[in-house]
């Protein structure tokens, strides 16, 4: 496969990964807000922000609502959900030749939508219908992708963009959770503070899952160990993890290269996720073991640029 | 079809003809001095158009527009679009596409069929001779001058062995109905014809629109137009190449900002083969690889769909980013084949276009099936008073101009426009001819919930590696201004399905 074409499928499947998770995270936040007060869903929104990476300058002025907006539709911010399905299509149109026709059209129509969207001031009475086209419309582009494209070197890809951005993105969000709210590990949430933990599950798709697993008493250290040692939950680290490992462990037998740096990163992220104990990485910090997932992730990134998008043509003509 | 409708559509069709006018069953329809392929001079439908026009007659206006928009929606999505330029926000247009089919008996058909093959065969001849011997220059047949000062021509290639002799692989040469009815070639395109992706997806959407009448007319298809550029482009690999096995074809594109990038894919993904830009490739020691998740990869046979001056920054254009730096040298090494070849366009200069009926006779000893459109060589110090006498009745262009670009049309012009070109011809004779203003054939089309006559021309698409295949059709590009002759998609064009049909018509 043309390394340019794994990176835009590579890239094309973290953006989708990012404006879905930017739906699913400003969506929470503005159905939650209406069950609290001002000031305990102001905090929560500045977390967000910080989770999203927003930059200072327009996170301070702003009104939710109105960065809501930017976030959302803002092409002159590349984090946006229009940006990020934009890159995503621009990404796709560049190797259409090498996905299914469905996966294209589908693609296409979700661009569309998007930027056919309502003006500024109308659009808070339907962002919840608007978000969840954005959910709905990435889902049928994975199911679709799933269904009608061969599973071989580029669908590996197209898995490896998704998983490492999710690890990236659940990471952050858990980090700055972490780091602001402080709650006795041990202790189930109550009062006004249960919202924003149920908002913490809900932001990584997994309040309905921790329900089942734990029912709905939420404790800090049992929603730490979930979204991050949990091995079935498909939103949790440790599972994002596993997922990138498979994929660089398939990609490296489909390209005939041995052990590769990629690989050996992953796989040591996947042995720690394995076999550490909850209690232990609360004792040490969620927020600090976050920080070094994202080190990692960092670090497989690079890797997977250097051997595979971006070699030096001596050491492929040497070998 | 109902059985009633009929009747009636039978009565509306006999008022007609006795009336000897169009205008009853549809308002808009004008009939002028070119020839009209739905209806004859008298306003009646000719044998192969009635069953188009009895449908045309029975369906609801609003049928047909909802298929219209179908048809829209569909290239939309699919992203069968072509670029503009000059707008930031929507850079990507539909190419608009017409609902009605051209059809084409099939005795008209084998006309062209054996028209176009002896062209072909007559300008591969003509290229390999000039970049070899030159024979037909020593014999004084074509003026050595005007070949060598064409701007396509490649002192490169000469004494360069192409493989199997092949320059030209594919060519899509543009036909025009005269207003006595037969066809002719306005030119040859012999570098890197497009549209052909036009021609499939055009296909696909009106078997979903007129399925009946589809079946009914019995059209030839032409699906297997992929398969056979394939099969073209595998004859073209090297023997020398490093692996036995498959031959390994790319298709090189400009990349996502060429207005036909969407054709590149689609054919790439097709044919199974690669789509490559140029900086996907690289060459080391005279070898082409591509650059893959695996390592490097030789490549074999490369479709190329970047023009020549782009190709290799080392040999042609220095500022090229698209092409591959190298590549020359390996492409005369043999190690790499190239389709078409580099310097074809010297065949296609519109001023050597005005001899294609001397290298016909000059090579193959018979006279052109397909007549030329008459043109004046401005290098011709006769031709050249009366053309500056004339030029309100001419149309001139430019010689290695294509896409409609660098073109006058006397009757539609300014006396400023005329009086920039005569300026123009004056400096440089040699970079203009000149040829009456055609009356291109008008087809019926369907506009604004109404049908009315629009001019067309004819590309149909030929692939040559010896004998040729040519598939039954083509793409009609429509002028879909009305009155307007230029058919390009980049000056307001669209296009239609053509329907080239398998069996003589019976008239019920």
């Amino acid at each position: 496969m043309l390394s340019r074409v794994a990176e835009s499928l590579y890239w094309m499947s973290r953006y989708l990964e990012r404006a879905q998770h930017t739906a699913r995270l400003i969506d929470v936040d503005l159905q939650l807000r209406l069950d609290q007060s001002l000031e305990s869903s102001t905090g929560r929104w500045l977390r967000l922000v910080e989770a999203l990476h927003v930059p200072a300058l327009l996170a301070g002025n702003v009104d939710a609502t109105r960065l809501a907006h930017t976030l959302t539709f803002n092409r002159t911010n590349p984090s946006s959900i229009v940006s990020c399905i934009a890159s995503a299509r621009e990404n796709l149109r560049h190797v259409r030749e090498q996905s299914s026709s469905d996966m294209w059209e589908q693609l296409n129509r979700l661009y569309l939508q998007m930027i056919a969207s309502p003006a500024e001031d109308e659009w808070v009475l339907r962002s919840h219908v608007l978000f969840r086209a954005v959910q709905d419309g990435a889902h049928l582009f994975q199911g679709i992708t799933d269904s009608t494209m061969s599973h071989g070197e580029g669908w590996q890809y197209i898995q490896l963009g998704r998983f490492v951005e999710r690890t990236d993105e659940v990471a952050a969000l858990v980090a700055t959770h972490f780091s602001r709210l402080s709650h006795p590990a041990n202790q189930p949430v109550e009062g006004a503070d249960y919202l924003d933990w149920v908002g913490l599950l809900k932001c990584c798709a997994a309040f309905e899952a921790y329900c089942k697993a734990y029912s709905a008493e939420l404790r800090p250290i049992r929603v730490a160990e979930f979204l991050l040692l949990n091995s079935e939950f498909p939103h949790s680290i440790r599972f994002s993890v596993e997922s990138v490992h498979a994929g660089l462990g398939r990609i490296g037998e489909l390209t005939e290269r041995k052990v590769t740096q990629p690989v050996r990163i992953a796989g040591r992220m996947r042995a720690a996720l394995s076999f550490s104990q909850i209690e232990e990485i609360m004792a040490e910090g969620v927020h600090f073991y976050m920080e070094n997932i994202r080190n990692q992730c960092t670090q497989a990134h690079a890797a997977i640029q250097q051997i595979y998008f971006d070699y030096p043509v001596e050491s492929a003509l040497a070998s | 079809m109902n059985t009633a409708m009929n009747a009636s559509a039978m009565t509306l069709l006999k008022t007609l003809s006795s009336s000897g006018t169009v205008r009853n069953a549809f308002p808009n329809y004008e009939l002028d001095e070119s020839y009209d392929e739905m209806f004859s001079s008298t306003g009646i439908p000719r044998d192969h158009y009635h069953a188009l026009y009895r449908t045309l007659l029975e369906l609801p206006p609003e049928e047909l527009r909802k298929s219209q928009q179908a048809a829209d929606l569909s290239f939309l999505h699919q992203g069968i679009t072509f670029t503009v330029y000059d707008n930031k926000e929507g850079t990507e247009r539909i190419f608009p596409n017409d609902l009605l089919p051209r059809i084409i008996p099939g005795e008209e058909w084998r006309k062209i069929e054996a028209g176009l093959t002896q062209r072909i065969a007559a300008l591969n001849l003509f290229l390999k001779d000039i970049y070899h011997e030159g024979h037909i220059l020593a014999d004084k047949i074509i003026p050595r001058e005007l070949v060598y000062s064409c701007r396509h021509f490649r002192r490169e290639m000469r004494g360069l062995n192409v493989p199997r002799d092949i320059y030209v692989s594919i060519c899509g040469s543009d036909l025009v109905r005269l207003p006595d009815g037969s066809f002719a070639v306005l030119e040859d395109n012999l570098r890197v014809p497009s549209g052909v992706s036009y021609m499939l997806a055009n296909r696909k959407v009106l078997k979903r629109v007129f399925p009946t009448l589809f079946r009914d007319y019995g059209v030839c298809p032409i699906d297997h137009y992929t398969s056979a550029l394939l099969a073209i482009l595998r004859s073209l690999a090297p023997v020398n190449s490093a692996g036995q096995n498959e031959p390994s074809i790319a298709l090189l594109t400009p990349g996502v900002f060429n207005s036909a990038y969407f054709e590149h894919t689609f054919l790439a993904q097709q044919m199974g083969i690669e789509l490559v830009e140029g900086r996907d490739l690289l060459v080391h020691d005279n070898i082409v690889y591509m650059r893959t998740t695996s390592g490097l990869r030789r490549v074999d046979v490369i479709y190329r769909r970047v023009d020549d001056d782009f190709l290799d920054p080392i040999t042609f254009r220095p500022d090229s980013n698209l092409g591959v730096p190298g590549l020359f040298n390996a492409y005369r090494a043999g190690n790499v084949a190239l389709a078409n070849a580099i310097g074809t366009g010297v065949a296609d200069d519109k001023a050597i276009y005005a001899y294609v009926p001397s290298i016909v006779k000059y090579y193959l000893g018979e006279d052109e099936i397909l007549p030329n459109i008459k043109t004046y060589l401005l290098t011709e110090k006769s031709e050249l008073g009366y053309v500056l006498d004339n030029m309100d009745k001419l149309v001139i262009k430019a010689v290695g101009e294509s896409g409609g670009y660098g073109m006058l049309i006397g009757p539609h012009s300014t006396a400023e426009q005329r009086e920039e070109f005569r300026a123009r011809i004056i400096a440089q004779p040699r970079n203009y001819i000149a040829q009456p203003t055609l009356a291109l054939s008008s087809a019926p089309c369907f506009l604004d919930g109404g049908v009315e006559a629009r001019h067309v021309d004819l590309r149909p698409y030929i692939l040559f590696n010896g004998s040729v295949t040519l598939v039954p059709g083509g793409l009609t590009r429509v002028a879909l201004r009305r009155g307007s002759l230029v058919v390009n998609s980049s000056q307001g064009g669209g296009s239609k399905d053509t329907w080239v049909l398998r069996r003589e018509i019976e008239v019920d």
